[in-house]
């Protein structure tokens, strides 16, 4: 099992172009607490620009209330208090309101697809025309580019009009990302985004993330530690709300220095 | 012994279950016949209006067209027209829609997505309490509050007209439509909302570009329900409307809408007259029966 993981690991690694990538997101002692109860402690990352950072864990570690950090998206929830700073180029995401500005630039992806009841061309046009894009040619090629940004322009590209609820889950997953994409974001943030998936839609989503972060830095939470070790180049081992360890995945699944990663990436526990 | 000790208890549980059987039976029994009771009170209803409202055109020879589109209604003179009363009926009805709709609608969405907790808790029940005020209640509150404020305002000679019962009705029709909406939008997903609001969609873009299309046909069914609240209202409507027996042409007309007419004459009414209004009431239903039939199509489009 180690062995497995750490080959495939260490050929992942060969791929990984830059190695010392620029800082796109640092999270610096970051704690949150959901009314009395805290959910992360002390939480400091140095995220990299342009790669892929997963998060694992058990369930219940905090990673993806971590994720939902990134954008904000914890704010919908009464009784969340956060303390500590992130900052995404520079700038402090929680020192403004601006959420809107926020979460175009750190798009999300979640565990299911949550497409809306409309056509697919609908749903990738919606992030944009809500910006107020009117221009139809414009949409036009944003929806194509999205599309075949998120590898499914091919299977799609003649029932545009259809509704997007008819697809399916590994398509609807991809359409999901296109939507993201649509928005331009720097940042992609993704909840589990395969585990309703079956293996072959997952390795399509897979290839697809692994293309994708030469353009995005990607922070992606996931169960399948196989799917941290073949796309991600860093990888944060949450236990409890806190992160035990944080490192290149190599040296994740190969030599971590926690006895308690070790255990976890081994499947001893979680 | 063991064996008479075993034979004693078998007979003991046959025994029992004879009597489960039974009971099972005579519950079923009882559960059909009351669920029978509101099917045979339909029928009872219906038959019993559409007899007596027949009456007058299968065998006298009044004409239902003329009955229909007549504009006089002199019972002493054996005229028998209803038009000026379906028209009040319509104006009154579609008014309240114009005024409640948006309201209840903005109401609904407010309870369900904008207001805190605390607000909410407080608003929702008021509004519930809103539907359980009897009707007589909203035509003495219209009587005394809108009517001399109309009178007063529009410089009438009368504050009885339609705009009072319109304002009544739209007042009467909103927690229908609250509450119905407000259960539609809660219904929605609420990764549909997430799904918007990460592309940094706003709350209130959100709310009105996914929201309130994914709830649609519950809001839909809402404003069906609602209208037929305000169509069906009696009581708060004798009371405002001033019963004139004229088309309306502006909204200070005093009007007698198709329920209130019923209302008024039912007590002294007596041969073709009593008929007649019988009749009236089956105009007034095959208005409320074309709701149901549209609310029906509204919901099964929904549930798929």
């Amino acid at each position: 099992m180690v062995m497995m993981v750490t080959e495939v690991a260490a050929v992942n690694k060969q791929q990984v172009s830059t190695a010392s990538a620029q800082s796109k997101i640092l999270v610096d002692d970051l704690n949150l607490f959901y009314g009395e109860k805290q959910a992360l402690f002390n939480v400091s990352l140095d995220i990299k620009e342009k790669e892929v950072t997963a998060l694992i864990g058990p369930s219940g570690c905090g990673k993806s209330t971590f994720l939902r950090t990134l954008n904000r998206m914890n704010d919908l929830i009464d009784g969340v208090r956060v303390s500590g700073n992130i900052t995404i180029d520079g700038e402090d995401i929680y020192a403004s309101n601006d959420v809107i500005k926020l979460r175009t630039k750190v798009g999300m992806v979640f565990q299911k697809s949550n497409l809306f009841p409309m056509s697919i061309y609908d749903n990738v046009a919606y992030g944009p025309r809500m910006q107020g894009i009117k221009n139809r040619k414009v949409l036009d090629a944003l929806v194509e580019e999205s599309l075949r940004g998120a590898a499914i322009w091919d299977e799609v590209k003649d029932r545009l009009k259809t509704s997007a609820l008819g697809l399916s889950g590994g398509q609807q997953q991809r359409i999901c990302i296109a939507r993201t994409i649509a928005m331009k974001p720097d940042v992609i943030l993704m909840d589990e985004p395969t585990s309703a998936l079956d293996p072959i839609s997952t390795l399509k989503v897979e290839e697809l993330i692994t293309q994708m972060k030469k353009d995005y830095t990607i922070v992606i939470v996931t169960h399948n530690m196989q799917q941290a070790a073949r796309i991600s180049d860093k990888t944060a081992f949450f236990l409890n709300g806190e992160v035990v360890e944080y490192d290149d995945t190599n040296v994740i699944f190969s030599t971590p220095k926690d006895q308690r990663t070790e255990d976890y990436v081994t499947g001893r526990f979680g | 012994m063991a064996t008479q000790h075993t034979k004693e208890v078998e007979q003991q549980i046959s025994k029992g279950n004879a009597r489960k059987y039974f009971f099972e039976k005579l519950s079923s029994k009882i559960f059909l016949a009351c669920a029978l009771l509101s099917v045979i009170s339909l029928l009872l209803i219906v038959g019993f209006v559409f007899y007596k409202g027949a009456n007058p055109f299968v065998t006298g020879d009044y004409s239902f067209l003329s009955f229909i589109f007549g504009s006089e209604w002199v019972p002493s003179e054996d005229k028998f027209g209803i038009f000026p009363m379906i028209v009040a009926s319509i104006y009154a009805t579609m008014g309240a829609l114009v005024i409640g709709v948006p309201v209840g609608l903005f109401t609904a969405i407010f309870l369900a997505e904008i207001a805190p907790k605390r607000v909410a808790k407080i608003v929702s029940p008021a509004i519930q309490l809103l539907a359980g005020i009897p009707s007589v209640l909203y035509g003495v509150f219209g009587l005394a509050i809108i009517v001399p404020f109309l009178q007063d305002n529009l410089g009438l000679a009368r504050g009885q007209s339609l705009i009072a019962v319109i304002l009544v009705l739209a007042i009467m029709m909103l927690p229908t439509i609250v509450t119905i909406a407000e259960t539609a939008i809660r219904a929605v997903p609420k990764s549909y909302r997430e799904g918007s609001l990460a592309l940094g969609v706003s709350e209130i873009g959100t709310i009105f570009k996914v929201v309130v299309p994914a709830a649609k046909s519950g809001i839909m069914a809402a404003i069906v329900l609602g209208l037929g609240r305000a169509l069906g209202e009696t009581m708060a409507v004798i009371l405002v409307a001033g019963n004139s027996l004229i088309i309306p042409t502006s909204l200070t007309d005093s009007i007698r809408p198709l329920t209130t007419n019923i209302a008024l004459e039912m007590g002294y009414a007596a041969g073709t007259h009593l008929e007649m209004l019988f009749a009236t009431g089956i105009v007034l239903f095959s208005f409320i029966l074309i709701l149901n039939f549209v609310l029906a199509r509204l919901t099964a489009k929904g549930g798929h």
